[in-house]
């Protein structure tokens, strides 16, 4: 047979686009449920590693089984700090950022470990490649950090790839956000950081610091409203 | 350079006959794809700042193209000339992706690690050139040789690049620390002395200049690389 013919390129062309587009879909239907469950449990492993449950101590699967022991409380905000309904465990930051912040929704999880409250609090922004996510959480005075956790998609290794380095997150630990009772959040900055408000940023990795820097401010900002609510709350309740 | 390797196999030959066997060795000095043929030179100079990821990018180039190769060439005789690039984008394209979702449902961490590798794999010339310098006129098992032979020569170089950046940029290897703690402040070993981590080694330009310095002792070693001029 000619192989070079019109005919036989067309159909050969169509029988391989065929053949490699139901091969492709099947190991991708089959194998989406067992991807989902990994994300989901990585998830899981992210939050905890903010409350003290490292990721060398807490492999995801056992992370999927604590987490529930820990986490008491998933709620929806909007940007006026109201509750909404829904399920938070499956808001997809990714969409939610794209759109206006007024429409925005954002999770918040309420963790309870040894008698103390945590505020969860989920990070997503841009880095110098692509998208950069975290996890940071607050103490109960909603002030002081409890931990932090960060990663990336496509950071350049070596340099802003590190911010999801011990090193480098351990550094948030018991800075704080708020000064004389307003938000300031924590600056990033290029070495030398002092005081409660700063750490230092990757050197080399300045765009992906400066990333982290925007996103801690932009996302924890927008909790601000519903922690002011919290806070006025807890007052009245202690006044009675 | 490929073209003796082109010749019509007799059929009695031995699987690691002489020129079998050439097949694997010759592209991890004579013929190798990255010192020699300048292929894969984007992927050497994006992924080899840290060791780990350049061994993770290796074995997958040594499957994509062992594979690769072998279905290339079990296909050669039906592939419609005009089409054969294409024909092989797109069987680089769906083993990689096939790999990318295996490895996404049972090796998460390991699928994390390669994501970024994913787009560098598709658009690795060595591959494309192997399919089309060599399993489009050869037999399978002659492919699947030059495949591996061809991924060995890559890897090579792409992990010797990835010692030196990862020792003389950041101090580890595997991200151990070599010559001790390089924290401000709280030094050990090397440090203390005053020795300070080359910075520029973590940036691309580096890779280039390494992956010139290895060139430069091969040719220094081995005459019959040098062009007459």
């Amino acid at each position: 047979m000619d192989v070079n013919k019109n005919s036989y390129t067309f159909i050969f062309a169509i029988i391989m686009v065929v053949v490699v587009g139901l091969m492709l879909s099947a190991a991708a239907i089959s194998l989406k449920p067992m991807q989902d469950e990994n994300v989901k449990q990585e998830k899981m492993q992210d939050i905890l590693s903010t409350i003290g449950f490292s990721k060398d101590d807490t492999p995801r699967s056992k992370a999927a089984e604590i987490f529930p022991d820990y986490v008491k409380e998933q709620i929806i905000l909007d940007v006026n700090g109201n509750e909404v309904e829904g399920e938070a465990f499956k808001v997809d930051l990714a969409k939610e950022v794209k759109k206006s912040r007024d429409e925005q929704n954002w999770p918040l999880y309420i963790a309870e470990k040894e008698g103390a409250t945590y505020y969860v609090i989920p990070l997503r922004g841009k880095g110098l490649w692509g998208p950069i996510w975290g996890y940071i959480s607050l103490e109960s005075d909603i002030n002081t950090v409890y931990g932090a956790s960060f990663d990336h998609k496509t950071e350049t290794p070596g340099l802003g790839a590190e911010i999801n380095k011990g090193f480098f997150q351990d550094q948030f630990i018991g800075k704080k956000i708020m000064k004389d009772g307003s938000f300031v959040s924590i600056a990033v900055v290029k070495s030398g950081a002092s005081g409660m408000y700063e750490v230092d940023g990757i050197s080399g990795g300045t765009i992906t610091s400066v990333g982290v820097d925007n996103m801690l401010q932009e996302c924890i900002s927008f909790y601000m409203p519903y922690f002011a609510k919290l806070e006025s709350g807890q007052m009245s309740m202690n006044a009675e | 350079m490929s073209t003796e390797l082109q010749e019509v196999v007799k059929e009695k030959e031995g699987l690691f006959s002489k020129k079998n066997r050439k097949l694997l060795t010759a592209p991890l000095d004579d013929d190798n794809p990255i010192t020699v043929q300048v292929l894969g030179i984007c992927s050497a100079l994006a992924i080899t700042v840290k060791l780990e990821p350049a061994i993770v990018m290796s074995l997958s180039v040594f499957f994509v193209l062992g594979v690769g190769n072998v279905v290339i060439s079990l296909m050669r005789n039906a592939i419609p000339n005009r089409i054969r690039i294409i024909v092989q984008l797109v069987v680089v394209a769906s083993l990689v992706i096939l790999v990318d979702q295996v490895l996404k449902a049972f090796v998460y961490d390991v699928s994390k690690q390669l994501s970024v590798f994913v787009g560098l794999i598709i658009t690795n010339c060595i591959i494309m050139g192997r399919f089309e310098a060599f399993a489009l006129a050869n037999n399978p098992w002659r492919s699947f040789l030059d495949g591996v032979g061809n991924a060995a020569g890559y890897a090579w170089i792409l992990i010797t690049v990835a010692f030196f950046r990862e020792l003389l940029g950041s101090g580890q290897l595997f991200e151990i620390p070599i010559f001790g703690v390089a924290t401000a402040g709280s030094e050990t070993g090397l440090y203390t002395m005053g020795y300070v981590n080359n910075g520029l080694m973590l940036l691309p330009p580096m890779a280039l200049i390494t992956v010139g310095i290895i060139i430069w002792v091969q040719r220094a070693r081995n005459r019959q690389l040098i062009e007459e001029n």
